[in-house]
């Protein structure tokens, strides 16, 4: 008898509207993005990084299709950013603050937290992408069309996501104030190794050759097709950042589980 | 059983533990519509893992724990919760509309942004940025968060320290407000003079266990010790030396008297001292009940630790 009535009492008192759950989606989205864009001291790195080092080799010391392939490989730097330290260092500190905690004891609907990040992140991928994309067209003269601009913003926005989910995993690794190096320890030498900041050919072979084990490489890969630098297939490239995506969320998952 | 009194959220022999550490051992509470219920106990008593998993946040060893008869972890049972937890640093950027906003946005029917604010005393504050508050605002920001989504039940958890008197004070009036409105409430505290001045009932951890659970009135009452107070101009040592005299301390010309057998001390101080005046005699608090309470508790376990070894 209980049971029937506090059934009874639950399916009342718990009744949500769709509607409402999908308006506590988009709040909680909202507050990740003002909460980020109000904090210059997190923003700016992230957008000044990829921008100031294409002003300098992209436009200063480099021009015509240097200009075009080093537009491919900071677009590529600079999306990783938001992705990398967006999700990483936000995720270490609020486990640390036990802003997460909270969260967790509240009825926010699942996924919400995440998807509030990976929509800041997405939004600071195409922030980096445009900023980019205008030095690239306006100072450094590279000629796109508009499918071209389209397709680098595109891969911009999704592109971030593996880098999503392994700042998130490095996140539930590492506490509090020292994620930022962390992930600079694993932002910096990746980018090198994959060819971001000097063409592959020009390093040594063997690390030409171990290159694809670092999903930077794919990204790449997909920026420089995004303008007419790469005409192989991308499919491959496309399915390796999808599965890095899924086994760093899923670790990241399972580490949550353990430390909470 | 009339379903208003079936308890809306519940521990029944609750086990949990970190590695070697036994944090509840067999814990057993019991949280009833409309009641402040207060839980007390030393640090590492287990009362941040009773409210862990009541919360779900944390899942139990054994043992059966019910939050309005589901699993905690179901977001429809914490649908109809408040939480407000010991350290929770919120977006710093975020304007306290904003917060409030946010936080109602995951409940199905919340509170008017206005008349949360009002209950909570935060009208002045509701366009400034989080950071830029004080310590007891923020507290008070918090508070505001937990009872916006019109929570059945509310957890507090030391919701007062770093408050002043009297914003500590306007809390309390917020809250006996939120259960003249049928909300229950679990109050955890260090101030027990809160539990004093709120609660319906305490339960008292020691150990990982409910070693008391009753009224307020009933808890003070298991506490034989009395407080004398009066002004005398008698020896602190000569009274300590006296029969049944538990403790003795002086507060200027005051004298404050501590004992089981209040009626043969006041006679002996009235002999001694003929111009005593201003004698007053009082039930010991729940802070002494309480110390005693507790002392028990260790020592019964340090006998079964030595029994065991």
């Amino acid at each position: 008898m209980e049971t029937v009535l506090s059934t009874d009492d639950s399916v009342r008192a718990s009744a949500m509207p769709w509607q409402r759950v999908l308006g506590a989606y988009g709040a909680e989205a909202r507050s990740e993005c003002l909460r980020y864009l109000r904090a210059p001291g997190f923003i700016l790195p992230m957008l000044l990084f990829s921008t100031v080092f294409y002003l300098m080799f992209g436009v200063l010391l480099n021009h015509g299709e240097a200009s075009r392939y080093l537009l491919a490989s900071y677009s590529a730097f600079g999306i990783i950013g938001p992705g990398l330290f967006g999700f990483g260092v936000s995720l270490a500190i609020e486990r640390d603050g036990g802003l997460l905690t909270l969260k967790r004891a509240l009825p926010m609907p699942p996924g919400a937290y995440l998807l509030g990040k990976m929509v800041m992140a997405m939004i600071a991928a195409t922030i980096v992408s445009v900023l980019l994309l205008l030095i690239g067209v306006f100072l450094a003269h590279v000629s796109l069309s508009v499918t071209q601009i389209a397709k680098l913003m595109l891969t911009g926005a999704f592109g971030v996501l593996p880098f999503c989910a392994l700042g998130m995993f490095v996140g539930t690794l590492i506490k509090g104030q020292g994620a930022p190096g962390l992930l600079n320890l694993i932002y910096l030498p990746m980018a090198f190794l994959s060819g971001l900041w000097l063409p592959l050919t020009m390093l040594p072979q063997v690390l030409q050759k171990i290159a694809p084990i670092w999903p930077s490489y794919h990204l790449n890969q997909l920026t420089l097709a995004a303008v007419g630098l790469n005409n192989g297939a991308l499919l491959p490239h496309v399915l390796a950042l999808m599965g890095y995506t899924v086994i760093f969320l899923l670790l990241a998952v399972r580490q949550l589980r353990r430390v909470g | 059983m009339p379903n208003t009194t079936a308890p809306i959220a519940r521990l029944d022999g609750v086990i949990k533990t970190y590695g070697r550490l036994t944090a509840l051992d067999g814990a057993d509470l019991q949280i009833r519509r409309g009641e402040l219920l207060a839980l007390l106990g030393p640090n590492g008593a287990g009362k941040t893992t009773a409210i862990a998993l009541l919360l779900g946040l944390i899942r139990a060893d054994s043992g059966k724990v019910e939050l309005f008869g589901q699993d905690p972890q179901r977001i429809d049972a914490r649908r109809r919760i408040g939480v407000m937890l010991q350290n929770a640093a919120l977006p710093p950027t975020l304007r306290v509309n904003e917060l409030l906003r946010l936080t109602a946005s995951y409940y199905p029917s919340p509170r008017p942004l206005a008349e949360t604010a009002e209950l909570a005393g935060i009208g002045e504050l509701l366009s400034r940025p989080y950071a830029k508050l004080s310590g007891g605002q923020q507290r008070s920001v918090q508070f505001a968060l937990a009872l916006c989504g019109r929570p059945e039940l509310l957890f507090l958890d030391e919701p007062t320290v770093g408050m002043d008197i009297e914003i500590r004070h306007k809390l309390w009036a917020a809250i006996r407000q939120l259960i003249a409105e049928g909300c229950s409430v679990l109050l955890t505290t260090h101030y027990l003079e809160e539990a004093e001045a709120l609660a319906d009932r305490v339960c008292v951890m020691a150990h990982g266990r409910m070693i008391h659970e009753g009224m307020v009135e009933a808890l003070r009452s298991r506490v034989s010790l009395k407080r004398i107070r009066c002004v005398s101009a008698l020896d602190v040592e000569l009274v300590r030396s006296w029969k049944h005299v538990t403790d003795v301390r002086r507060d200027n010309e005051r004298l404050h008297v501590t004992t089981a057998e209040a009626e043969a001390v006041v006679r002996r101080l009235l002999d001694a001292d003929a111009q005593l005046s201003e004698l007053e005699v009082q039930r010991a608090g729940l802070a002494e009940a309480f110390t005693e309470l507790t002392r028990d508790a260790d020592q019964s376990s340090t006998t079964h630790q030595r029994e065991a070894a």
